[in-house]
């Protein structure tokens, strides 16, 4: 039974990712492309633990934990670039 | 305690579906809303509660069917149940800077542009920020 709601799993998370690449290449504005990246990151985190089910292995923990906290930061940078024109003041 | 196996598969797969179908439903209303503040909902709620439900059902799975017991996925989830309402706010904050400063006019929301908090202020990231706090450019 797992196996057939992991294939439900990874196919709902790559049309969720191929919704959020529309919406990254449409825009219409800078602020829409930062939140379908901000959005691509959590469908693809999601991706990753459900390798891990798959996988069978807790290894692929760690590279979740590691895109989560990569993915907050360049979303943070980016909205204090376009606020500040600077990232670091 | 011990639960039956077939029960604990259908736990596990109900997890990971309902969380599936949450991260779908969220990223469907990042490309069906018609403007960013609508189209900031979908990302930050749907899509963080369906991981928040595949994380629990990774939990489920290694402690129900393999019998380890694994918190790294609860840290991921209370990592990202923190920082979601952090990158949103960010966003917001970006998208009414581009406002005001009419770069972004082409989707205001059913609401309109935002009016200043008060008549002889202005929002904060456009205000220099106040003398005595952090980034006044005077004390360094």
């Amino acid at each position: 039974m797992i196996e057939y709601a992991l294939g439900f799993g990874f196919l709902a998370l790559g049309l969720a990712l191929a919704l959020n690449l529309w919406r990254l290449l449409k825009g219409p504005g800078v602020t829409d492309r930062i939140l379908a990246l901000d959005t691509m990151v959590i469908n693809i985190i999601g991706i990753i633990v459900l390798a891990g089910i798959a996988g069978g292995s807790g290894s692929s923990f760690e590279a979740a934990l590691l895109l989560a906290m990569v993915g907050f930061v360049g979303t943070v940078a980016y909205a204090k670039f376009l606020l500040r024109g600077d990232i670091i003041e | 305690m011990s639960v039956p196996l077939p029960l604990a598969e259908f736990v596990v797969s109900l997890l990971i579906v309902i969380g599936g179908s949450f991260a779908l439903i969220g990223s469907w209303g990042l490309v069906r809303l018609p403007s960013l503040m609508e189209r900031l909902h979908g990302p930050t709620k749907a899509t963080t509660l369906g991981l928040g439900g595949m994380l629990l059902g990774s939990v489920a799975y290694f402690q129900l069917v393999r019998g380890e017991w694994t918190t790294h996925e609860l840290l991921v989830s209370v990592f990202l149940f923190v920082t979601a309402p952090i990158s949103a706010n960010l966003i917001a904050k970006v998208h009414l800077h581009r406002l005001r400063l009419g770069e972004a006019s082409e989707s205001v929301g059913p609401t309109g542009v935002p009016a200043p908090p008060t008549a002889d202020t202005d929002w904060a990231t456009h205000e220099a920020p106040h003398l005595g706090t952090p980034g006044d450019m005077v004390g360094d």
